[in-house]
């Protein structure tokens, strides 16, 4: 065939069979697993007395609970500490790789699959994880699963899955100075919505796209599911094979790169490929998004209006009405000016080397505002070294904020690190839902990690293209 | 040994209803994640919404999930793009372990709805009006029996019955009692070794012996 998708052509490489239920049985190339959603799954696996499949296929690290401050075992917490415990036991016991706190190679999920070079082009991925869409980034077909999938890919190294249908998205021109990838997609997922994507997988495409590095992609490909689809994907191409080229499992096997090459090439969608959907976005129109509401889709232009409900379409106004409640903003005011209490430059979205270089930039020489406790959680403990290496760290702490270990940490506030009351945060995740912090109270406002270094440091949100030049003595 | 397992066969859910409002409920809104520091789903159904059950103090809300009058109801009501957010089966099986075995909503979001087929709950969608007009019959009759014909795609309650959609896959896993996948992938483990085999990135000795 001539005229089919990445979606279409890996599809049909991993496709086992049809099972009775019209769902396709997928062979699954890389299972990646952590603490949270795991457990159950292998406790499933005992009640049923089977065993992994394939164990050499499957990965683990742990992310969601460990404590980004002081990491010694027994942790502290007794939940986070049993959390751990059976995670340990469950990979010994059925031969699983571990990237363990110890190792040196622990992060969270999303950071480490690519760091490593698990995650390839053309390869299916799954983990209990909706992020799982980062991996997309890379030409995979990468997307999260439940719990009693987790068994089941444990189990017979497959899943079943009903085929999506694609959209094409291209984001057309350049994108102008201070708009990073987290501006794309927060644009997009406003644009089409917070369930836009429902029944899509989203192919990210155009001059923008492909001009990004590997981390703009990955934040792209991360808020997929935010925007609803399962999943979304960038072709392979030279940025994808260099750094795949620099990762432990190449170095460790060169001769697979140079053999794997012309499968990855061979899964690009081809030229007249068909999609069931495309929609363009003129990605030189942009600027810094901010959002002012409680959903990934509530953004807007760091210079434009607050929507009033009123004006939105009918099934969102009610959300809007609440949200603005929740968020204490009016319609018709820009979000500029809104005072933070808390500055989180972390998650899986945002927390590679790139991002904390770029954020670095904006903090030098600055000093975090008095009312402002802010915090950088790099998103691998490999981040961690490079950026200290770097002198990262010293930037951020000269400038007063709180240097931690690598987790997700205040993206979902499992671990100690959480908004408490209403505290309004400047945070570089993914989500602003209500309780995703940790509080129920708490205030989410979801931008780029540039942005949130400027807001750290000035207190409240703020056009970081505005930010004034430092005056070094 | 391991093929034992018992699949219920779905086709069929009544019991009485439990509207729950609002567009876009995500999962966190479900089972906030401090709830999910577990490693069983056992006792989650008490923590389902928790925050909007309970305030600061944990004095109780005002919320369906803590009026008398629903806590026998099994069929929840929802609006749109319920369930989106996080991957986590802790939020269905908190709803299930609270009584839930169906929910009718206008839209769902994909991951939370496989989920839900997962452990054996359908998830039945309408259009706006038809939900909407079905919430307020349930707040006015939460007594009523409403029955939820998965093979058939209806509802009926207070003597009416209304098409209803459910998504192809999920009715014939439901109906036909294979909504639990594993033994059916599993028996086809041949298969799945050749595919493996035929995967240009799968090493030989990443694939395990046959001897099973
Ligand atoms: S960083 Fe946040 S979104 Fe990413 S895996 Fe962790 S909790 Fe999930």
């Amino acid at each position: 065939m001539s005229d089919s998708t990445l979606y279409d052509k890996v599809w049909d490489r991993h496709k086992v069979t049809t099972l009775p239920t019209g769902q396709d049985q997928l062979f699954v190339g890389l299972h990646l697993i952590h603490e949270v959603t795991s457990p159950q799954a292998f406790g499933m696996l005992r009640e049923r007395d089977l065993e992994v499949a394939y164990p050499e296929l499957t990965h683990a690290t742990v992310d969601h609970i460990v404590p980004t401050a002081d990491q010694s075992r027994p942790y502290e917490e007794d939940a986070a500490e049993e959390m751990m415990a059976e995670l340990e036991q469950n990979v010994r016991d059925a031969g699983i790789d571990f990237s363990d706190p110890t190792s040196g190679n622990q992060g969270i999920v999303h950071v480490i699959g690519p760091e490593q070079g698990l995650t390839q082009p053309g390869k299916t991925i799954v983990c209990g994880d909706s992020h799982t869409s980062t991996h997309g980034a890379f030409g995979a077909l990468a997307f999260g699963i439940g719990t009693s999938q987790i068994r089941d890919v444990l189990a017979t190294g497959t899943v079943a899955m009903e085929k999506q249908k694609v959209r094409k998205i291209e984001v057309t021109g350049e994108l102008g100075d201070g708009v990073e990838a987290k501006d794309v997609i927060l644009e997009i997922i406003r644009r089409l919505g917070t369930e836009g994507g429902v029944g899509y997988v989203y192919e990210y495409a155009g001059e923008a796209i492909e001009s990004l590095g590997m981390e703009g992609r990955m934040s792209i490909c991360n808020m997929s599911i935010e925007g609803g689809a399962r999943a979304g994907y960038v072709n392979p191409d030279e940025t994808t094979y260099e750094w795949l080229e620099e990762t432990d499992y190449f170095q460790n096997n060169p001769e697979q790169f140079a053999e794997l090459k012309p499968y990855w090439e061979s899964i690009r969608s081809d030229d007249d490929a068909e999609y069931d959907d495309v929609v363009t976005i003129d990605g030189s129109s942009l600027e810094p998004v901010v959002t002012w509401g409680t959903t990934p889709g509530q953004g807007i232009g760091i210079s434009d209006p607050i929507p009033s409900p009123e004006e939105l379409p009918a099934d969102k106004q009610d959300t809007a009405r609440r949200a603005q409640e929740h968020m204490r903003v009016e319609p018709g005011e820009t979000m500029e000016g809104y005072e933070i209490d808390v500055a989180f430059l972390g998650s899986c979205t945002n927390a590679r080397l790139p991002d904390l270089r770029r954020a670095a930039e904006i903090v030098e020489g600055r000093q975090v505002h008095e009312d402002v406790r802010a915090m950088v959680v790099p998103g691998s403990q490999r981040v961690q070294k490079t950026a200290e290496a770097e002198g990262l760290k010293d930037v951020f702490e000269e400038a007063g904020f709180d240097w931690r270990n690598a987790g997700c940490s205040m993206c979902l506030g499992m671990n100690e690190d959480q908004l408490e009351g209403d505290e309004a945060c400047a945070s570089s995740s993914n989500r602003n839902f209500i309780g995703r912090q940790g509080s129920k109270d708490g205030r989410t406002v979801l931008m780029n990690p540039r942005m949130v270094a400027a807001a750290a440091i000035e207190g409240k949100v703020t056009d970081v293209r505005d930010l004034k030049e430092v005056t070094t003595v | 040994m391991s093929d034992d397992v018992e699949i219920p066969e779905v086709d069929y859910v009544s019991g009485t209803g439990i509207p729950i409002r609002g567009n876009d409920i995500d999962t966190d809104q479900i089972i906030p994640a401090r709830f999910m520091k577990v490693v069983t789903f056992d006792g989650l159904g008490e923590f389902a919404f928790f925050d909007l059950r309970f305030g600061e103090n944990d004095e109780p809300k005002e919320h369906p999930f803590n009026e008398q009058r629903f806590q026998d109801s099994s069929i929840m009501v929802v609006n749109s793009n319920f369930g989106c957010g996080s991957s986590r089966e802790h939020a269905p099986q908190a709803l299930m372990r609270w009584g839930i075995d169906a929910i009718i909503g206008e839209s769902f979001a994909a991951i939370f709805a496989g989920n839900c087929l997962a452990l054996g709950i359908p998830t039945v969608t309408a259009d706006t009006e038809t939900i909407q007009e079905l919430q307020a019959w349930v707040d006015e009759n939460p007594d009523g029996e409403i029955d939820v014909d998965v093979e058939a795609e209806t509802v009926t309650y207070g003597g009416e019955t209304i098409d209803v959609t459910v998504d192809d896959a999920q009715r014939k896993a439901l109906v036909d009692g294979v909504w639990d996948t594993t033994a059916l992938m599993k028996s086809n483990a041949s298969e799945v070794r050749k595919t493996a085999q035929d995967l240009p990135y799968v090493r030989d000795d990443q694939i395990p012996d046959a001897a099973d």
